[in-house]
């Protein structure tokens, strides 16, 4: 059910700046909940992998309120909802489990940052004004930069055995 | 709604309250946590006008995780917790919060007459088809062939459909969410917060720990192929055929919302206490 936003709507630079930092934004969020529910549960490998990820999500959000300069991307971020869909990069919490591994964290990473990069191709490729145009594929190579990162990252962390969720004391035991 | 000035608007994170939820990893209700703080701020109100009301099961703990009043009460009887708050608080955004155990089963009769009496606030059942609290027993909106260690051979027993029931007893707004669409059900929300009377919001919402086939819900869930209707016969076919899975708005009526007829009297504390001398 869940959608990108529309990529089609935006009208000005101001406006895709205020995305791109409302994207980062809503991904700190996400990971920041990811790592208090692991830590609720005891996953403590996970709570460190999810607070670093918010904290680069978090170091890419600054990056985009500086670059934006006089524009209050934080405040106008707050007022204007995505008026469509789920922003792009946020993590599904519905794929959280409470034995996952940090290479399952870094496939919720992944599919993140391809989104983001999808969403930010699709403006690149629809829009009609040169300088959002010129801005989204920075922001384009932006994210594909964070794509080879994660790549990069799990380069470290190997796929998990298939009975990575088996539990000798499962809490479900229907 | 009560009125709203935008002027003392929050931001979502606002409404999220310092305690962190203990559901489990993957559980819909962190979705829909989002989804309250969401609403809340696309709608403007300040914290100290909403009161978040519950019952009890893992839905019902949202009151603790949201940063505005809240009550965690006893088992199905959140409805009527908020109901007594709204008559006599018509100011406040009432918002209730229950599961499918809590709000079909133990709370059923005052979901009934939570519709049928049309006050001014939102019911939000965050369903699962489980007692997740408990570890796994069927609830009333379990499919029959749910075959487990405590349900041999499934329970043979039709589900419960609450949006029939809601439309059928009176229910001002009909409408339902799938919570992994955080950003979609928050609009819901707030619709649903906006529209005078009962507003009902059923919100799918996957137990990943006692039924994890409800992961698969995210590719099942599809927006009603039909716009919304005003006009509860026609309302009442559509729900009738309905597959469970049709997400947002699917009635809206005009019913006048009840209010007391007494309006907001004031009471001096010090006469009330006479009423209980010994």
């Amino acid at each position: 059910m869940s959608t990108a936003p529309d990529a089609h709507g935006i009208s000005s630079v101001a406006e895709l700046l205020t995305i791109a930092y409302r994207i980062e934004a809503d991904a700190v969020e996400r990971y920041t909940m990811l790592a208090e529910q692991m830590q609720q549960h005891n996953n403590t490998e996970l709570v460190k992998v999810f607070r670093d990820l918010a904290r680069a999500e978090g170091i890419h959000a600054e990056e985009i309120r500086r670059q934006a300069g006089t524009i209050d991307v934080v405040e106008r971020a707050l007022q204007s909802p995505w008026k469509k869909g789920e922003s792009p990069e946020e993590a599904d919490l519905g794929d959280a489990h409470y034995l996952m591994t940090p290479w399952h964290a870094l496939q919720m990473a992944l599919a993140g940052e391809e989104r983001a990069l999808d969403y930010f191709q699709s403006i690149v490729d629809t829009a009609s004004d040169p300088k959002i145009k010129e801005m989204a594929e920075e922001f384009v190579e932006e994210e594909a930069e964070h794509v080879n990162l994660v790549h990069r990252l799990l380069r470290k962390y190997p796929a998990p055995p298939a009975s990575w969720s088996e539990d000798s004391d499962p809490p479900n035991q229907a | 709604m009560s009125s709203v000035d935008t002027r003392l608007a929050c931001k979502p994170s606002d409404y999220k309250s310092d305690v962190v939820p203990v559901w489990c990893p993957g559980c819909g209700d962190y979705h829909v946590l989002l989804s309250f703080t969401r609403a809340f701020a696309a709608l403007g109100l300040p914290r100290e006008q909403i009161a978040v009301i519950s019952g009890i099961g893992c839905s019902s703990r949202i009151p603790a995780y949201t940063n505005c009043y809240g009550f965690h009460g006893v088992h199905g009887r959140s409805l009527a917790l908020g109901a007594g708050l709204k008559v006599t608080r018509p100011d406040l955004t009432v918002v209730v919060a229950s599961g499918d155990g809590d709000g079909y089963s133990i709370g059923g009769n005052h979901f009934l007459h939570a519709c049928r009496r049309n006050i001014d606030m939102t019911y939000v059942v965050m369903d699962n088809r489980v007692y997740g609290m408990t570890k796994g027993q069927p609830s009333p909106t379990t499919e029959p062939d749910f075959d487990t260690a405590l349900t041999p051979g499934g329970t043979g027993l039709s589900p419960f459909h609450p949006l029939v029931i809601a439309l059928a007893s009176g229910a001002n707004f009909v409408a339902r969410a799938f919570s992994g669409s955080p950003n979609e059900t928050a609009d819901i929300l707030a619709d649903a917060i906006r529209h005078p009377g009962f507003s009902f919001v059923e919100i799918l919402s996957p137990c990943v720990t006692f039924r994890p086939d409800e992961r698969e819900w995210k590719s099942m869930v599809h927006p009603a192929p039909v716009a919304e209707t005003n006009d509860p016969a026609r309302a009442a076919r559509r729900l009738m055929t309905d597959d469970g899975f049709n997400i947002g708005v699917l009635y809206r009526g005009e019913r006048k919302p009840y209010r007391p007829p007494f309006g907001h009297p004031s009471i001096d504390i010090a006469e009330l206490e006479k009423e209980f001398e010994l």
